[in-house]
């Protein structure tokens, strides 16, 4: 328990602390009197209001997208299933930059809607709304799905026994054992959406910005960092009350459900609308997740003989110090370090806040860590730059600062992956071995380990794939000789011209696709119990 | 004495779970805790076994201490209520278990659970999956875990509680003899009467945390220690009675009680065979409010007219009807005085 605190605060909780501090205290006095002022500039309660919208707006479009979706997959047998699977998680892992360029290539300028119908989007709000459909669809689908296909279906037969009619018995029985899965589900995809940084950057365009957005403009393009120090806080407090909600409806959904083997409970689709509804889905699919990628791979091979890929390798001296392709060593070595430092952080505190004699006060602190989830990674990026810079710990030009950024990132998604997993571990079990003569560690290692060495794989593979996508943080501390994939994409974007157009689409296509192979290996691991993700 | 627990006692949260609990079991001897859900008796095993540490008082082995030793250190055996095998291992693996954690050798392994596979009657199955086993199958792949170590004490909780009725009685006279045979000490809990008296040297009826009686099965059937432990055991005509020399008046009118009883104010048992039935206008004039077929007999429940309901065991073919009325009387042998 130590070691993961230590992390946390030091590594996220002291850096926010500080910009926190830098912005709020003039002259080493505290400025309360800027939260109203910042508060009260109409831009920014414009932004403050436009976050919520757009966040309440994406979170209802994902359920109605999405929860015929999780019924497809929850209670139809057809084939592909797996492979479908694997397909609508893979936006989730996506790095948003991938996004906000997929999205780009299919409703931006020049985009496939603009060659065929003349239709733009990128400078309207359905761009980005869009875009955090594609992004969350999985989030609905895994989490709902997950349990709806472990719902035991005699509950469902039993009420229908008793006289009621299927829509009934769906309404009275189903419906509210899926309650606090579909609202834990809204919750986190309204959590995604609240701090979505990326895929608004790339879309929103000068018009449209999220609170995340206006940090990272106040604190690295006007400098004004009492502004940004407050709308971090307002921020966090937000995040925070979406995560104390989150822990509630989490916890009302561990309460006893009868859950058999999801493999028992779906069927072939029988009737024609059961057909009409997987065909449906399987359409929304193709439209909304597959296309975008689709339309993101055919504009980076746009040229002839690869040109854009061939430029990758090109040292043309002008975006970077190094080639492009060298970015994609440089984010798989800091992921591979990023992920070993999540997967023994977030390991660490799962097991903690497992054992059996943990307080109510460990209790809590499941929820405290999902906080670098919600917190603008960009807060932490720049907090790392002011607070990590001098001795003891200078560690500003150290390399290991990305993936410990990274690391933030990804320790949530490993606890949540590990969680569930050590939990439905029967306390008896490590009793038992514990009588055959097994020491502590040594029932850690007989009983707690063969049973999750899978779920610890697929929580290392998220937050490898987290890490690999990490970019609000990662742009403020990767250094300008060594960027990231996403950083790339990014900096490729934001200039002019067709072939740096065309080296964003190829880098963003090579990106997804390590993202895309981490997730297929990752599916063939995956149990029925792996957590929300 | 190989264990002794002095003042055990448990709380969880205000309630004392355990409350000053004393038991002493030899070397050699098969003591079953007997008692209803709730009245502590898991505790009791988890409290011996170093899973639940004790609030107060002591628990001693071979007349040692063990407060604050381990539940691995302490050399016991528990065979868990529903088993506990560990999903992961096949049969061999599970029962190899605890010599692996004691450093055996592979060679010893082996051959001790060839030698356990073949004394709980599943000679071969070490490869089986343990997910492939049948309730009893599982239930005995448990009982060769527990034993292969060679526990100074094995503990069983619930150890056939959830089989069914024809293969429980039969394992209980299969632990008996293996008990006997092995030399094995042994202290079980249990809900089920029938288990207890089957298994048991000694029975130690539990309520509310505390022992509320202890002897042979056969003194503890024949004389309750009181109208809780009676009731528990399955008595029905239990009442409240006064006791003067060798009769009892209670709310079925007088009935004669054995040479010797406590006097004044008690309770008295009137076993269900020992409620005769006889012509309505001889005896306790009731109505026979039901009767139920027990294989052996017939139990027919009897409600006398302002006093509560008899049981009375009759043979099948002198058993009255429903609605009949009768004369019930009581015989001496099968009444008795509780303290």
């Amino acid at each position: 328990m130590a070691l993961p605190v230590a992390f946390l605060g030091l590594f996220f909780a002291y850096p926010v602390a500080a910009i926190v501090t830098r912005g709020l205290k003039v002259d080493g006095r505290w400025q309360f009197g800027r939260v109203a002022d910042v508060l009260g500039q109409s831009d920014i309660r414009h932004v403050l209001w436009f976050t919520t919208w757009q966040a309440v707006v994406s979170t209802v479009l994902t359920l109605v997208v999405a929860l015929p979706g999780a019924y497809v997959f929850a209670r139809l047998d057809f084939p592909g299933k797996q492979v479908l699977r694997a397909v609508v998680t893979v936006p989730f892992v996506l790095p948003t930059v991938v996004v906000g360029s997929a999205f780009l290539a299919l409703v931006g300028r020049g985009g496939l809607l603009d060659e065929l119908w003349g239709v733009r989007l990128d400078t309207t709000v359905w761009a980005i709304l869009l875009a955090h459909v594609f992004f969350n669809y999985a989030v609905v689908v895994r989490t709902v799905g997950g349990l709806w296909a472990q719902l035991d279906p005699r509950q469902e037969e039993a009420a229908r026994m008793l006289g009621a009619s299927r829509l009934r018995a769906w309404r009275t029985v189903t419906l509210p054992a899926l309650g606090p899965a579909v609202a834990a589900a809204a919750l986190m995809v309204f959590l995604f959406t609240f701090t979505s940084f990326g895929v608004v950057q790339i879309l929103g365009g000068p018009t449209f910005s999220t609170l995340e957005v206006e940090i990272y403009r106040q604190t690295s393009e006007i400098f004004d960092l009492s502004t940004a120090a407050v709308l971090t806080i307002v921020q966090f407090l937000a995040v925070g009350a979406i995560l104390v909600v989150h822990a509630w409806t989490v916890r009302r959904r561990e309460t006893a459900l009868r859950l058999v083997d999801a493999g028992l409970t779906a069927r072939r689709p029988r009737g024609a609308g059961q057909w009409a509804l997987l065909a449906g889905v399987l359409a929304s699919i193709a439209l909304l997740l597959v296309l975008p990628l689709a339309v993101l791979v055919q504009r980076s091979l746009d040229a002839p003989d690869f040109a854009y890929y061939r430029a990758l390798t090109g040292d043309d001296g002008h975006v970077f110090l190094v080639p492009p392709i060298e970015a994609i060593g440089n984010s798989l070595e800091y992921a591979v370090v990023a992920t070993a430092i999540a997967v023994v952080i977030g390991g660490l505190a799962a097991a903690a806040l497992t054992r059996p004699d943990a307080g109510r006060l460990v209790r809590g602190f499941d929820a405290l860590l999902m906080l670098p989830l919600g917190v603008s990674a960009v807060t932490v990026g720049f907090g790392f730059l002011i607070t990590l810079d001098e001795p003891p710990l200078d560690l500003r030009a150290s390399w290991i600062l990305v993936p410990l950024a990274q690391a933030l990132v990804g320790v949530p998604f490993v606890v949540r992956t590990m969680l569930p997993v050590l939990r439905a571990v029967d306390q008896r079990l490590r009793e038992a071995a514990a009588v055959l003569g097994a020491s502590p560690w040594r029932v850690w290692r007989e009983v707690d380990l063969p049973m999750v060495r899978r779920a610890l794989l697929v929580a290392a593979g998220f937050a490898f794939a987290v890490s690999l996508g990490e970019f609000g943080a990662t742009v403020f501390v990767a250094r300008p000789d060594r960027p990231t994939l996403p950083v790339a994409v990014a900096r490729l974007l934001g200039r002019a011209g067709e072939l740096n157009y065309g080296q964003a689409m190829a880098l963003s296509t090579i990106l997804m696709l390590v993202c895309a192979v981490a997730l297929l290996v990752l599916e063939r691991l995956r149990t029925d119990r792996t957590g929300e993700f | 004495m190989l264990l002794g627990l002095e003042a055990a006692t448990v709380r969880f949260g205000g309630r004392a779970v355990l409350d000053g609990v004393d038991l002493e079991v030899g070397e050699h001897e098969v003591v079953c805790v007997l008692g209803p859900s709730g009245s502590g008796k898991s505790t009791l095993l988890r409290a011996v076994a170093g899973l639940q540490p004790l609030d107060s008082g002591r628990v001693l082995l071979d007349g040692r201490d063990q407060t604050g030793r381990p539940a691995h250190k302490r050399e016991l055996g528990l065979m868990f209520q529903d088993h506990q095998l560990f999903p992961q291992r096949d049969v061999g693996g599970n029962v190899a278990f605890g010599l692996r954690m004691h450093g055996a050798s592979r060679k010893e392994q082996q051959e001790r659970v060839r030698e356990l596979l073949d004394l709980v009657g599943l000679p071969g199955a070490a490869r089986r999956a343990v997910a492939a086993l049948s309730g009893g199958e599982q239930q005995r792949v448990a009982l060769a875990r527990a034993l292969a170590p060679r526990p100074r004490l094995l503990m069983l909780d619930e150890p056939l509680g959830q089989l069914d009725r024809s293969l429980r009685e039969r394992l209980v006279v299969e632990l008996r003899e293996l008990f006997g045979r092995l030399g094995t000490t042994v202290l079980a809990v249990t809900h089920d009467q029938g288990e207890a008296f089957g298994l048991a040297d000694r029975v130690v009826v539990m309520r509310d945390g505390r022992i509320a009686q202890s002897g042979t099965p056969l003194e503890v059937w024949q004389r309750p220690a009181d109208a809780f432990v009676a009731r528990f055991l399955g008595f029905e005509n239990v009442v409240e009675a006064n006791v003067t020399g060798e009769v009892a008046v209670t709310p079925w009118g007088k009935v004669p009680v054995p040479e010797g009883s406590p006097q004044g104010p008690r309770t008295l048992l009137v076993r269900p065979a020992g409620v005769r039935l006889v012509p309505a206008d001889e005896g306790l004039r009731c109505t026979v409010a039901a009767r139920t077929f027990k294989g052996t007999h017939v139990a027919v429940h009897l409600q006398p007219e302002g006093a509560p309901r008899l049981e009375a065991a009759c043979a099948l073919r002198d058993a009255p009807e429903a609605g009949d009325t009768v004369g019930a009387t009581f015989d001496v042998a099968e009444t008795a005085v509780l303290a």
